[in-house]
């Protein structure tokens, strides 16, 4: 086959291991620095969810989740997380949950942190734009597996390269979303904005981010969808929680862990959903 | 004096600009410049002065350039070429600084769909352009909540402005932008989205509000009416270049081309003409003048009643023939026979508020200055004579008066 090829394969492989070799030998200090970042970050999280592991620690948490979700969407959504998680907790996925929590948010969070201001970024220039949205299309279509790859190279196994592939496919939402709420702001509005003689933070800060935020909530919203999505991808590096149980359910054919384990995550997925959608309703 | 003084601004949509200012100034015309490069001629060299204290409308139809001028007078739009002096200022060489500071202090804009932050209150949409200078929030309430006052919605501040009517949002508009308190006032189609009736009224507010604000307002409209109505001074715009700058009767009494005048052919002209524009000279005697004398000049003139004055001028009604007979028979004055309380109007009445008074008397309609003296006659004729266009009847006499 290779000798009836007229022009021979581009080692495209070849490069990026190459690459990957490249990084590894010289940027190596950063990665870990990161893993040990997120590392702590997880363990102050898990503390955190736990309550500092005092006796009910479950209880507390459960009311304050379901208090929250009472407050912000009403009293369905309230009771609905208060009958769900004390389930999850009957079941005997609490520690599980707990870690899927951690996993998530700070994937959110990092998400959120980067994401936002590139999309403020995108709509501000078209040649931003225009180069970072093949970007994305690229994090958002590439099989989030292969995330795996470099991320187990270079942050080893654990929650570490979890959250890190999380956060790649899971970005792009948000950055989308917060691009595109800026972009609709009405143009006679940002004019307003200018002719009333605007710097363009002011104009940011004042008038498009804040006309944009229902839409950006949107994009966040689809980013935690997302990062639960990919829970249990990220159990395959090593990402303990709820996807850990769902990976071992289906590797040893256990329907009643399966079922479990996936409705844990299927009323965590709901909660989180309600619990921001109904913050951009108000 | 005059405030704005616009020179040859000229706006190209596309690019190399300059290759499109050259070929206009070697006279090409806009579809021209079209076919040969492309590019839009959007504005083309408009030229003209807004005086200080004056409404100058610029009107024309859409795609006829009018948005885009005035957004180059505050430069949301660069301008491509040319000049706007401001005092001794020129807006078009400005940096970023003095641009802002010119948007912030002296300039402010009224928008078409009213441009409100709907995240904001009344209240604070007001304050928007004192907030953004850094006015402590107390300031910059004080000084909004004035200058809602001003417009009818001090009742109103902490409402949305998804709660309140169109015309009401634009109230807020036009507080917003009074509330800088900028010498000049660009009014971007201000009343155009809003139904006849409530644009109306917002134009009689603007007038009484100007009344008492004497701003520069540069006010665009593509409603004929309106910049009849608002205008002390029009600007006709078509294909991005402004075809004559005049007051109402000059537009429509001396249209600059074929252009202007089909423009102005459907114009309802009771709503431009004035008391003085169709008055004629009215025959009168003085009121010392014996009966003898109005019969004499009666006959002379071939009219059955002559109008009586006393000496200053001063209307003090009219003698009939027969009348002035009676008083002749019976040996009486001019003044104890003749019939006072006569219909009078101003000379600068339009008269489309004038056939009231003509339908209630057969008597002609005298128009009379604010001291009361006698200045010429209605007669019905007339009325119908000018509304139908007639030179003959319509006089320069109008011109003088609103002006």
């Amino acid at each position: 086959m290779e000798d009836d090829q007229l022009i021979p394969k581009i080692p495209l492989d070849d490069w990026v291991e190459k690459f990957r070799d490249f990084l590894k030998d010289n940027l190596q200090w950063l990665f870990d620095g990161i893993k040990d970042g997120i590392e702590e970050l997880d363990d102050f999280f898990k503390l955190l969810l736990h309550i500092g592991d005092v006796p009910g620690s479950p209880f507390i948490l459960m009311i304050i989740i379901a208090l929250i979700a009472w407050w912000v969407s009403g009293w369905k959504v309230g009771l609905f997380s208060l009958i769900g998680l004390w389930l999850v907790n009957n079941l005997g996925y609490w520690d599980h949950l707990v870690d899927t929590v951690s996993l998530v948010v700070i994937s959110v969070v990092i998400a959120i942190i980067v994401g936002v201001p590139v999309g403020i970024w995108m709509s501000q220039k078209n040649m931003a734009q225009s180069v970072i949205t093949p970007i994305l299309d690229f994090m958002q279509t590439m099989p989030a597996f292969v995330y795996l790859i470099p991320a187990v190279v270079f942050f080893k196994l654990g929650v570490v390269p979890g959250v890190v592939s999380t956060v790649i496919f899971s970005m792009p939402p948000t950055v989308r979303l917060t691009n595109l709420g800026i972009r609709q702001v009405d143009a006679e509005l940002v004019e307003a904005a200018e002719a009333f003689g605007s710097t363009t933070w002011q104009k940011l800060g004042k008038v498009q981010l804040p006309i944009a935020m229902p839409t950006t909530l949107q994009g966040i919203n689809q980013t935690i969808m997302l990062s639960l999505s990919m829970v249990v991808i990220a159990s395959l590096a090593g990402a303990p929680g709820l996807g850990a149980d769902v990976y071992k359910a289906v590797s040893q054919v256990k329907i009643g862990l399966g079922f479990e384990s996936g409705l844990a995550l299927v009323i965590l997925a709901m909660i989180l959903d309600r619990i921001t959608q109904g913050r951009k309703k108000k | 004096m005059s405030e704005i003084k616009v020179d040859k601004l000229t706006k190209i949509f596309g690019r190399p600009q300059k290759t499109a200012v050259r070929l206009l100034e070697e006279g090409k015309t806009k579809d021209e410049i079209l076919a040969e490069t492309g590019m839009t001629v959007a504005v083309n060299q408009a030229s003209f002065e807004v005086q200080q204290g004056e409404v100058f409308v610029i009107m024309g139809l859409s795609g006829s350039g009018k948005s885009t001028l005035v957004r180059m007078l505050n430069r949301l739009f660069e301008p491509s070429s040319g000049d706007i002096w401001l005092n001794d200022k020129n807006v078009a060489k400005m940096n970023k600084e003095e641009l802002r500071n010119l948007r912030r202090k002296e300039m402010s804009m009224v928008f078409q769909n009213f441009a409100l932050l709907p995240h904001k209150t009344i209240l604070q949409n007001g304050a928007y352009g004192l907030e953004i200078q850094g006015y402590s929030k107390e300031e910059r309430e004080t000084k909004a909540k004035e200058s809602l006052e001003l417009v009818g919605l001090g009742g109103y501040l902490d409402k949305y402005p998804t709660e309140l009517s169109g015309g009401m949002q634009q109230r807020v508009g036009l507080a917003r932008a009074l509330a800088n308190d900028p010498n000049i006032l660009l009014m971007d189609e201000a009343f155009s989205a809003l139904d006849p009736l409530i644009r109306k009224d917002m134009q009689d507010e603007l007038m009484d509000l100007q009344q008492s604000v004497h701003k520069t307002i540069i006010f665009i409209t593509h409603d004929l009416d309106e910049a009849l109505r608002i205008g002390d001074r029009i600007a006709l715009m078509k294909d991005g270049a402004i075809v004559q700058v005049g007051t109402a009767e000059e537009i429509l009494m001396q249209p600059a081309d074929d252009y202007v005048e089909r423009f102005v052919e459907d114009v309802d002209l009771s709503k431009v003409l004035t008391a003085a524009h169709i008055m004629k000279r009215a025959e009168s005697i003085t009121v010392d003048r014996g009966p003898r004398t109005a019969l004499e000049l009666m006959r002379n003139e071939g009219i059955s009643t002559i109008f009586v004055t006393d000496k200053s001028r001063k209307l003090l009604g009219y003698i009939t023939a027969d009348q002035a007979q009676k008083a002749v028979d019976e040996g009486l004055e001019v003044k104890e026979v003749l019939t006072p309380d006569i219909p009078t109007t101003a000379p600068d009445i339009l008269l489309n508020d004038l056939f009231d008074k003509l339908a209630e008397s057969w008597a002609p309609l005298s128009v009379v200055d604010d001291q009361g003296r006698l200045e010429g006659i209605i007669v019905r004729g007339s009325v119908i004579g000018a509304l139908s266009g007639s030179d003959e009847i319509i006089n320069e006499n109008g011109s003088g008066v609103t002006s």
